[in-house]
């Protein structure tokens, strides 16, 4: 017997992620780094802990290996509990057979077993794509204090981006009529953050009637939640105030990593009242040597800086060499930029050596075809070859050999 | 591999004496290093390291911080079913602990219970990588009783019983000197020793028996010609840090790559605390040469030759010079510091200026106001 949860969080990490190409090849994109030395995952798991949230059903199937290992006993964000903290719920054999997670809500209708023995009021489900500090305690309230048998997180968008997002429309106490995805001519700009509060029984519910349904994608947004609507289940949009943002795409995830430079922008990962936690690698502190020009840059442990650093994010165990420079871009864990290389606007993944005088892209300014410009993306465990040029907005997935 | 035969003895509680100001509310195994680190996690990775599963630490007086360091000893990989992390302060009477031998007397239940065969004895206020299976091969090979581990060069300045060994063309021990009149180099005790366990009990009862109760006198240097005593040479980077001066210039040691690499290498990894701390952030117009710098640091200012630990401030327009800056200490706007030793949790207002001098940096105590 379990003892009681009030609340499970399932995290659904399971998507591949495919428009973060090369980043994503080989883990799932909750496993991205992010900000110098964090995981996308971090941020949600931080929020459950820091919102007191025991139980965590992390949902993975795409390229698990990194996120597991990752996760491990939970114990880098106090969830390795004894009968409770994170478990990574994998798809899995049954007696009438195996499934992948066909979608979303398929994906916790195969866990119902999960959650069932916390015997839980509500579920609260995530997405493991957001980066944002949020406390779901707060959320919760809402929830139980509009008597409400779902709540959905939204945000204020501009009125313009607002076609990009899922829009709930509601009326003034906040009850949602109408969900509008992406539509053309947005009503509100009440833009859905896939956050999303259940009370338990009714979700339970529908998720089981909703797996039984013919021709069903078993998808939260396209099935569960309209049917729940349709029926006239109290459904209420809940609004955040702060920053979040879907790292779902180079640009964006490029943005957000920027952003931490930007003291105006309110995501504070030095606050000690709201910390994201996560695994942390065995390093020395970083040296930076006297050639080298560090400024308005986050550098992260272990590092060893002798060339120019300027607007950009450090992982852990980079190494930047005399005369090599480094401008608005983001290098992952254990990179090396050699002597002369210049790399801007660029994201280089892990382990991978950029050689000697070679260039990876460019100022926005510096090139006259602005619409062939973009983020430059490097995979990881490569070889750019000395003297090689990587051309902006490229994706490179494959070493590069050295130009004479 | 883990789990072999030896099991490991930390004395975290000696010579406080000759760093009496960082040490004045905490143990030696407590002080910290090297922009991340407490000297304990030095001996406690490399036994770690080396596959040694259980680990005693001694500890005395003012060990607060020491236990808040160490916890479970989950970080050094030490929190387990199986053996793992042993706390060791004295029962009610201090008096017990007051030297190496009644200590290690007062633990011979630790001892008779173990099985390994072989302990391994280390101080906490030499900072280097050492691999203790590698001492233990060498023991094994010479057949030896107890093997002492010793560094060749000039002895450090205020060693306490400052201990020489001479050697036969094997290796073998056959002088020990203590507190010699040496001006050249030689080879001095790192109190570092491998020894048979039941050898060491069978040491101790007879040394209390007889009240002769100095470790190196009585057991190092009164037994040498009765046993196998061998030595092994470390040549690595060893600092002792038996001054202010000595642990200062062991941090700034720390600005060498190749030293760097020796001590933190990949393959041996120095564990410690984590604090889950944001990168290092680098304001517009900061300006950095030459330093050792911890996450969640916030530079504004200027920074040359300094190890900053983890959560330090720099104020715009202060600058700051061969310093060494502990955890959270916040420096305001347009201050100035030169060889300044910063503790803890300081704070250091606008417009201040700190000037120590390289033989003699500034000391500035935990929690204080300036």
């Amino acid at each position: 017997m379990y003892p009681k949860q009030e609340v499970v969080a399932m995290l659904l990490a399971g998507g591949q992620g495919s428009r973060l190409g090369v980043l994503t090849q080989k883990l799932a994109k909750p496993a991205v780094p992010f900000g110098g030395k964090y995981r996308i995952i971090d941020f949600p798991l931080s929020n459950c802990v820091n919102s007191g949230i025991e139980a965590v059903g992390v949902l993975t199937q795409y390229q698990p290996l990194v996120l597991n290992e990752y996760i491990g006993s939970g114990q880098a964000w106090d969830l390795d509990s004894m009968n409770s903290g994170v478990r990574v719920l994998s798809p899995y054999q049954q007696v009438k057979g195996a499934d992948w997670y066909s979608g979303t809500a398929n994906a916790i209708y195969q866990n119902i077993n999960y959650i069932d023995r916390y015997n839980p009021d509500y579920v609260v489900i995530l997405s493991g794509d957001h980066i944002y500090k949020m406390d779901y305690s707060k959320m919760i309230a809402f929830h139980k204090k509009k008597n409400a048998d779902c709540t959905i997180a939204v945000i204020d968008v501009p009125l313009a981006e607002a076609s990009r997002f899922g829009i709930m429309n509601t009326n003034p106490d906040g009850s949602i009529y109408e969900f509008e995805e992406k539509p053309k001519q947005p009503k509100s700009t009440n833009a859905s953050m896939g956050i999303y509060v259940f009370s338990w029984n009714k979700l339970r519910k529908y998720l089981i009637d909703d797996e039984e349904t013919e021709g069903s994608s078993h998808d939260f947004g396209k099935d569960i939640l309209p049917k729940m609507l349709s029926d006239g289940q109290r459904m209420f949009a809940y609004q955040f105030q702060g920053y979040w943002k879907d790292v779902g795409t180079i640009d964006s995830l490029w943005e957000s990593n920027m952003d931490l430079l930007d003291p105006n922008i309110p995501l504070d990962l030095n606050d000690e009242s709201w910390k994201i936690y996560s695994s942390n690698p065995v390093v020395p502190p970083h040296y930076v040597s006297s050639t080298a020009t560090v400024q308005n840059s986050l550098i992260s442990d272990g590092c060893d800086i002798s060339g120019s650093v300027d607007f950009s994010v450090l992982f852990n165990n980079v190494t930047v060499k005399a005369g090599a420079v480094v401008q608005d871009s983001i290098i992952m864990p254990g990179s090396v930029i050699e002597e002369g290389a210049v790399v801007q606007y660029a994201i280089v993944s892990e382990n991978t050596v950029i050689g000697k005088n070679a260039v990876i892209g460019a100022r926005p300014e510096d090139i006259e075809d602005k619409d062939n410009w973009g983020i430059a993306v490097i995979g990881d465990n490569l070889k750019i070859g000395a003297n090689a040029k990587v051309a902006p907005k490229a994706m490179i997935s494959k070493d590069i050999e050295e130009v004479e | 591999m883990r789990g072999n035969n030896i099991m490991g003895i930390i004395f975290s509680n000696l010579h406080e004496d000759l760093i009496s100001e960082i040490t004045d509310r905490r143990t030696m195994g407590a002080v910290p290093f090297g922009g991340r680190y407490r000297l304990i996690d030095f001996p406690l990775s490399n036994m770690a390291n080396s596959g040694i599963n259980k680990i005693g630490v001694l500890t005395k007086t003012n060990y607060q911080s020491l236990i808040d360091h160490l916890g479970t000893g989950k970080a050094w990989g030490l929190s387990k079913k199986r053996n793992g992390l042993f706390m060791l302060p004295p029962f009610a009477n201090t008096s017990e602990y007051s030297n190496r031998m009644t200590t290690l007397n007062s633990i011979m239940p630790f001892f008779k219970n173990s099985t390994e065969e072989y302990v391994a004895i280390s101080d906490c206020d030499t900072v280097c990588n050492i691999d203790y299976q590698k001492i233990c091969s060498k023991h094994l090979e010479n057949g030896a009783d107890i093997t002492v581990v010793y560094k060749r060069g000039h002895l450090p300045s205020k060693l306490h019983d400052p201990t020489v060994f001479s050697f036969d063309s094997k290796g073998k021990v056959i002088d020990v000197l203590i507190n010699p009149n040496i001006t050249g180099s030689c080879s001095y005790y790192m109190n570092m020793l491998l020894i048979k366990r039941e050898l060491l009990m069978e040491l101790i009862t007879k040394c209390i028996s007889k009240n002769t109760l100095n470790f190196k006198r009585d057991i190092i240097q009164a037994e040498y010609k009765n046993l196998n005593v061998y030595g092994y040479e470390f040549d690595g980077f060893a600092p002792m840090i038996t001054s202010m001066s000595d642990y200062f210039n062991a941090n700034m040691q720390l600005m060498n790559r190749e030293i760097r690499q020796d001590l933190f290498r990949g393959d041996r990894p120095i564990y410690t605390k984590v604090r889950d701390d944001m990168p290092t952030k680098y304001g517009l117009g900061s300006k950095v040469t030459n330093s050792l710098i911890a996450n969640g640091c916030i530079i504004e200012g200027e920074v040359e030759n300094c190890v900053l630990f983890k959560g330090v401030r720099i104020g715009k327009g202060t600058k700051v010079s061969n310093c060494v800056i502990m955890q959270d200490t916040k420096i305001g706007a347009d201050s100035n510091l030169n060889y300044v030793i910063v503790d803890k949790d300081v704070t250091i207002k606008n417009e201040r200026t700190l000037m120590g001098f390289l033989s003699y940096p500034v000391y500035i105590s935990k929690e204080s106001v300036v």
